[in-house]
Order: structure tokens, then sequence, then C-alpha cells
């Protein structure tokens, strides 16, 4: 069956299974390698990504209830020679060991800071509930997403922006 | 010939190195060991000298380095990226005494192909083993080039620096590396002693570079197995038994070969997995499989609820660790038992791999701790010859031990010599790795010690059970899928062997001076659960039985359990950790007030490698029996400091996990079955759970010899917690983990 996928602003057309989990879609049919296979079980949050602003489990979220979704992947919030605010901020904490749950983490958190950029210890905490992390990285995930809320809010600051 | 048993498996005497093709100005293809040459003469050679870290199984420097007639550096290291950050200091060290920046050092990471055989990534060894190989190698490398100009220049060696990849003269002359090579320069073997860089010399050993690896991770770049996509490539799933001795019975695949995408079901004995062209295709194929498929089972597992009686009954050798003056303790004494459960590596990503035969010759990408002893064993399960078995590492999700990727790689293997030509990928279900990884052995611990009224340890005894902590391959019957071929490999019987850096008995000995001890290794033959290496081994519950008598020896004695550590460590870079934790944490303004307590813990990991002391603040509600980490203090030295970031990375990770390990986890199952197949089942720490704050402050020793980082915070963390529980309400546990049921049940409440 014939599927419209709006993914990082650009519309992709895939042929599957409608009852494909949106994971595999990503994953195999788009070839994008952020949201990750942890469980298939909607426990672990490796496969997190963001649908019209809130944080979704791709690994149990059939294709065919996308259709018309906006749809955000770790590839949309940036690049490796450009990376957006919550890139930056992963890699200035050094927020990774292993890296295999961070972009699930990044993408629970991107869905957090579209909300609210400077969100409490409880908040950040109860954003990443779903997400698990094995390597103990925890803390430094955390101050990351302090970090990029304050990138955020400072890109959002015109007044504040050095020129040039 | 087999020689240098190491690890559980055997090395080859042969280092193989494929030809260096393209530009490179060094050429070499086999670099033969001079063990396998002495075998081959008839007068015994004298023994070879003794060359620093893992230069000593691969000796040739060409082995480790290549500079091209271009200049690049390329560093071949046998060790692997875990998430580590091994690629990053690695390549600190290479650029340090070559004189260059890191990001102009190519590494090359485990590859049959390429790469020195370096055996497995375990033990917190890369930096001691490959750090050191890769250091020394690189000065002598830098020695030969400036050797080289000075024969050139016709002018004395000590007049000429290395700078930038050229060799400099006093008169500003230069010549860059890459036209001095221009002979096979490097195809040497390595001298013992290298013209290491001073300490108040270094430029990259020491600084906090960041993680070449991190920015592809966190942008989408391929950076896992589970990321690669090869063309035609295949999906593959394994359809496991229910239970550990089950046998498949019967099955009838016929509906399922008509299921949509599905190219093969392949059966052998009771290996079962199906291939299909699409992922989804091949789950939904699995799943029918299953439905399809009838197993016998037996009860083999022994109580979850009584390992102690199972580890007590299954008889085997008792091997001494460790005896000093007489077994009697005397003064007050101490005796309890302590018990830990098996526990998981849980990646959080499931083991993967892929596979691909053509013309006979097989090719595995896999996130295997060890691509040589996989590829043995992959090669001895399969019958065929080694030089046709090609194994490529990739990285995969955080390992922490012997998880499922070699098997993982064996499935692929066994599943594309039976469909030969397109690439196959084989992806775990969470429920695989969950139930057929192999675990972190069950302990048993008993101690019985006193302290006498000077408040000094009067003697310790301490008996511990457990099965062997690695059954890594070496071999096929360490690999599932070998098992359950109807030609099966067995499982080899266990070797037990007491080793200075320990296995089940790893930190059984306490670091602490005192006149009389005896250390016993009740070795447990009998493994109904599959077991290996879980990281740091037996330290994880020997340390946290051994901390949590010190800290009840110390109660004894009416002594401060920090000064009374101290007491008893005569090693001045112990007491520098201990003092340094407990001052960082505040450790003399006294214990906490209301429902929070302290405690520490110390251990020299394996009593040869880092030094590390913790000191946790631990909240509880009394209510419902929830424990928490509220703050941990640490400080870690583990020699010369490479990259510190990396180090205090590394433990505030090993401090969370020893926590979730220690607060929540343990295998479960009936007499019959794994129960514990998910995260649901088998819950870890979650971000309401994490602490407020994780300190680890690195003490450098310039100079000194790399230790390890990787393992060093499993041991003391389990028994700060402990002591911090005990400190707070006066009860102490001796049963892993401290779940709400028994910390309220401790608690009276």
């Amino acid at each position: 069956m014939a599927i419209s996928l709006n993914v990082n602003g650009e519309t992709h057309e895939v042929d599957v299974d409608p009852a494909t989990p949106l994971l595999y879609v990503l994953r195999n049919d788009l070839e994008l390698n952020g949201a990750k296979f942890g469980c298939g079980l909607g426990q672990c949050g490796s496969c997190t990504v963001v649908v019209d602003g809130a944080a979704v489990l791709s690994c149990v979220t059939p294709v065919s209830l996308m259709e018309g979704r906006e749809i955000t992947t770790v590839e949309g919030l940036g690049t490796i020679e450009e990376p957006g605010p919550l890139q930056t901020a992963f890699i200035e904490m050094q927020a990774a060991q292993c890296g295999y749950c961070i972009p699930g983490m990044m993408m629970s958190a991107h869905a957090l800071l579209t909300r609210n950029q400077q969100p409490s210890d409880r908040e950040i905490r109860d954003a990443l509930m779903t997400n698990l992390c094995r390597c103990g990285t925890h803390m430094r995930i955390m101050a990351a997403i302090r970090r990029a809320g304050e990138l955020m809010q400072q890109a959002a600051a015109p007044s504040e922006r050095r020129a040039g | 010939m087999t020689i240098v048993p190491k690890d559980g498996f055997t090395r080859k005497g042969l280092t193989r190195r494929s030809v260096l093709t393209g530009t490179g100005a060094l050429v070499v293809s086999f670099a033969l060991a001079p063990h396998v040459l002495a075998q081959q003469q008839p007068v015994a050679a004298p023994e070879p000298p003794k060359l620093p870290g893992s230069l000593d199984d691969a000796r040739r420097l060409d082995a480790w380095i290549r500079i091209d007639a271009n200049g690049d550096i390329t560093v071949f290291t046998g060790k692997i990226e875990l998430g580590q950050g091994i690629k990053t200091a690695l390549r600190q060290v290479a650029a340090e005494e070559l004189e260059v920046e890191p990001g102009e050092i190519n590494l090359v990471t485990a590859d049959t192909g390429r790469t020195p055989d370096e055996g497995f990534t375990a033990g917190s060894q890369s930096m001691q083993n490959s750090g050191t190989a890769i250091r020394n190698a690189a000065a002598q490398v830098r020695e030969i080039l400036i050797a080289e100009a000075a024969r050139r220049w016709n002018v004395p060696p000590e007049t000429l620096r290395a700078e930038a990849k050229t060799i400099v003269a006093q008169d500003d002359r230069t010549i860059g590396y890459g036209e001095l090579v221009s002979s096979q320069l490097l195809a040497v073997e390595a001298q013992p002693e290298s013209l290491l860089k001073s300490p108040d010399a270094l430029r990259v050993i020491g600084q906090s570079i960041p993680r070449v690896d991190i920015p592809a991770k966190v942008t989408g770049g391929v950076a896992y197995v589970q990321d690669l996509r090869l063309e035609d490539m295949l999906h593959a799933r394994v359809v496991r038994p229910p239970s550990p001795a089950a046998q498949l019975q019967d099955v009838d695949t016929a509906s399922v070969e008509q299921m949509p995408g599905v190219i093969s079901i392949v059966r052998d004995g009771s290996f079962l997995a199906v291939v299909a062209e699409r992922e989804f295709e091949a789950v939904n194929a699995m799943r029918a499989l299953q439905q399809a498929a009838r197993w016998s089972e037996q009860a083999v597992l022994p109580d979850q609820n009584n390992l102690q009686a199972f580890l007590e009954a299954t008889k085997g050798d008792i091997g001494t660790v460790a005896e000093e003056g007489s077994p009697e303790v005397s003064g007050k004494i101490f005796e309890a038992t302590f018990r830990r459960p098996y526990q998981i590596h849980g990646s959080i990503g499931p083991s993967c791999a892929v596979a691909r035969m053509v013309d006979g010759r097989l090719t595995v990408w896999s996130h295997t701790q060890g691509v040589y002893p996989d590829q043995e064993a992959i090669a001895e399960m399969l019958g065929m010859d080694l030089a046709n078995v090609r194994v490529i590492h990739m990285e995969g999700a955080g390992c922490y031990g012997h998880n499922g990727a070699d098997d993982a790689a064996a499935d692929a293997a066994l599943i594309a010599s039976a469909v030969p030509g397109r690439p196959i990928r084989v992806q775990w279900m969470r429920e695989d790795e969950h139930a057929w990884e192999p675990f972190g052995p069950a302990m048993l611990m008993k101690i019985r010690a006193g302290v006498g009224d000077d408040g000094r340890i009067t003697g310790w005894n301490y008996d511990l059970w457990s099965n062997v902590h690695s059954t890594r391959p070496g071999g096929a019957g360490n690999l599932l899928p070998a098992r359950h071929r109807a030609q099966a490999f067995s499982v080899p019987a266990p070797r037990f062997n007491i080793s200075q850096s320990g296995n089940g008995d790893r930190n059984a000995n306490p670091l602490y001076a005192f006149p009389n001890r005896r250390v016993l290794w009740h070795f447990a033959p009998e493994m109904p659960l599959r077991v290996s290496a879980l990281r740091a081994l037996g330290a994880y519950a020997n340390v946290f039985a051994i901390e949590s008598a010190m800290d009840e020896l110390a109660l004894l004695a009416d002594v401060d359990p920090v000064e009374f550590r101290l007491r008893h460590l005569e090693d001045e870079r112990a007491r520098a950790v201990v003092e340094k934790a407990a001052e960082e944490f505040g450790w003399s303004s006294g214990a906490p007030e209301g429902d929070r307590g302290r405690g520490f813990a110390f251990a020299r990991y394996k009593n040869l490698a880092a030094y590390l002391a913790v000191a946790v603040e631990l909240e509880l509600e009394r209510e419902t029996g929830r424990t928490r980490v509220v703050r941990a203090v640490s400080a870690i030295d583990s020699g010369e400091a490479v990259n510190p970031d990396g180090i205090r990375n590394q433990t505030e990770g090993g401090i969370i996990q020893a926590t979730s390990w220690t607060l929540y986890e343990q295998v479960t199952f009936d007499d019959t079955r794994v129960t514990s197949t998910d995260w649901s089942s088998y819950p870890i720490l979650r971000f309401p759970s994490a602490p407020d704050s994780v300190e680890v402050h690195v003490v450098n020793s310039p100079g000194q010899p790399f230790l390890g980082t990787g393992e060093a915070a499993q041991g003391p963390t389990p028994a700060a917690i402990g002591n911090a529980l005990r400190q707070l309400t006066g009860v102490r546990l001796y049963d892993l983990p401290f779940t709400r049921e028994r910390v309220k049940q401790a608690i009276g409440v």
C-alpha cells in the first residue's frame, strides 16, 4: 500500500504493509539512522520520534496512522556540519557513551523544549521517563537538555544576538 | 601450535596482516611471531624480550603504524569502541608521540583482515594493552624517522626534532614523514625500551579532547552495525527456543513459507530462522514460526529463591585465592552471608550482525568484543578455513561484557552459509537479548572477620561460591547457534583457574593490611543458566561484601569508616583516593539529617588496576521502601590520565549502572524458563530515580602506567549504597538487589 509521509519537512511515498511500525519505514525505506530499534515494545524510548510536536514511540506506531502528520527525527534537528541547538548541546556536554539511546533522548527533549525552554529538573526527568540509558549517562543527558534550552533561548532573543 | 592462553581462548602463533595496497610506502604481508620460528628451528631460540603492552603479541612497528608516501598516518588497533571513548584516547597517545594532532591520525579498529590480534576488548585493558603498545610504537617510529633524517643530512640525531609531520633541523631544514618512509623503514621489530615524552612535555595526553564519534551519533550518521545497509541485503530473525534446555520437535513451515516476502526458512536441529526481503516481513514470519514450532522442554533450572542451595550443592574444586598467617579470627567478630542474583548486561540495542557468503568466503560485520576469537569460533562452527572467514568490527550499543554479540554474528554466519549470495542482517529481538545473553553469574559470599581492642582487623575468612565468569568463544561450543545445530557443538567444560587479575574471585582478597587471612573460591561447575563476563566479573559482589564488612568492623571498633579504611591501607595511591573522595564529599561534616544516610567504599580494581573511592548520600522513602542515590562523589586514579573527561564519563556511568544493578536488577526464572524477558519484567534505573549529582575527581598520576577505567566503580558503588542504608536505618541488607520489598521488610514497614 502506498503511503505518503512527511518526514523532516520532506514528503516521501513509501509502498509498505500498512501495519509496518514507523520505525522500520524510517530506517529501511527512508534510510534514516537516528531512530533506533531497542525493544519493539514501547518500553525503552530508543525509537522516539516527534509527531506533530509530541514524542512518539515509532516501534509500536503503525505507519498507516502517519499520513498527514509531521514527523521529525534527529536528522531533522541539524546536520553534522550545522548541528542544531540540541545536537550542539549534546556534543558540548559530551553527553554520550555508546550513544545508542541518545537520538531517542534528544527527540523526547525536543518535544519538551519546543513547549518549554526552561524546564525544571522534574519536567526533564518526567519527559525522559520512557527513555532508558544503560551506560549511565543520565547526568550529562539532563545537563545537555538544560544547555539546549539555553541555546534555544539565546537564538530566539534577537536583541542579545551578536552582530554577524 | 597453540600458545599464550589468555582470557579463555588460545591465540595462534601467526599474526597476519593483509597486504597493504594503494600508495602506501610500507608493504607487509605476514609478521611471523618469533615463537613460531622458534618451533621450526631445531635449536631452542632465546626467549624474545618482553615488549610494552600488546606489542609483545604483534611485535612489528608496521603492524601498528603506517605512514604513507603523502604523509598520511594510520594507526591500527585490535581493540574496539564500546562507548568508552577508546577511538579518541588511542588517537591522543599516537598523536602525542608522533608530534601531530589527533585529527591527523586515521585509526583502524579491530578487523581480522587488517589489524593486530589483541584478543578481546575487555577487563578495562584497552589503554594498558593497546594504548601502551601504540604509545611506544609511535615513540619508536618518531625516533626512527629522526634517525633516518639524521642519516640523510649527516647530522647528529639529537640535533633534530619532530614537529607537524616533519623532522626539523637546527638550521630549520625540514623533511616530511612521508618522504622519509620511502623504504621499509618501519618493517622492523619494536624494541623493549622507547623514548617516551616526559610528563611535562605532553601536549595531547591529559587533555579532555572531545570524543570523535559523538557528532555522527547525534546527527543520524552511520554509527552502528545496526545501521549497516548493504545492497540487496535480506533480513533474518531467529526463533529461539522457549527455554535453555528446549529442543525443537517439529515445525510445520509450509504456511510460513507462503507469507509475504519470505525467502527461506533455515532449520538445523533446534536452530530455526527465517529470511525475508523486508524487516517487518521477517518479524511477522518469526512470530508465525513461533506459533508453529513444537518444543520439548526440561525443568533444569535452580530455585530462584534459593540460589545459595544451588551454589553450595554444585561441587567443584576449591581454590585458595589468598592465605596469610592463620585462618583464626579473634576479638569482636562480624560474620555474615551475602548474595548476588543473576544479572544481565541489558544492552539498549539488541545484538545484530550482517554476514555475506560469496564463493565460499564469509564476511561478518559484528559488534563482537573479539574479532579474532570470533573468526576462529565461526570457522569451527561452519567447518571453514580460517582464511575464508573475515570478521570486521562495527560498533553496537554498549555491551558491558559478553552479551549476544558473538551469537548474533554466528547466527548471521550460519544463515548466510545456508542462503549464500546476498548479505543477511540478523537483528535480535528484545526477548532474545534478555533471555539468551549470558548472565552475570549468581554468587554467594560468606565472611567472618574480627577486630581487636586496638581497632585493627585481626583476621579475615572469606569464602565465595560462583560459576566461572567467562565463557567467551574460544570454541564454537560457546556460540548459541552452534549448540542448537543438529550436529551440535557441546558447551566447553568451564576451566577453574586462580589468576592474578581474578575471575569469580576478582577482588575477593581485600587490599587492606592485616596479619591473618584466608580467601577461598568454591567453584561451581554446573551452569544451568548461561553465564559469562559482566562488567567487573566477581569484583561487583566481592567488593560489595568486603566493603560492607569493613563498615561493620568499623562499627565494632567504634571508628569512623573512612578512618578505619585509612588505618588499614598502606598504598599511598589508595589512601589518596580515599582522602580525596571523603574531602570532596564533605565527610568530616557528619551524616545528613532526616531520611538521608551516607556510605563510603573503596577498592583497587583487580588489586592491580585503577583505584576508586566513592561516597554516596542516599534517601529513603520509608512507606514504600524506595531508595535513591541523591549524590555520589568519587575519586579515581587510573594512572596517567589520557582524557580526563573520558575517565569522568565512564566513571559516572559505572556508578549509575552499578546503582541500577544494586537497587533493581535480578534475572527471574521458573524451573524451566527465564521469565525476565523485557524491561517491565527486568526493570532498570529510569530518569526519575537518577541522582541529583555524580562527581568524579580524577587523581592524575603523570608518568605512571595506564591502569584502565571502565570497571573500577562497579564494586565500590553497591557497598557505598548498602553502607548508607545501614547508617540511616541501622539495618544491613545482605541480598542484592535492594528491592523496595526487601527494604521495607528490613526496616519493619
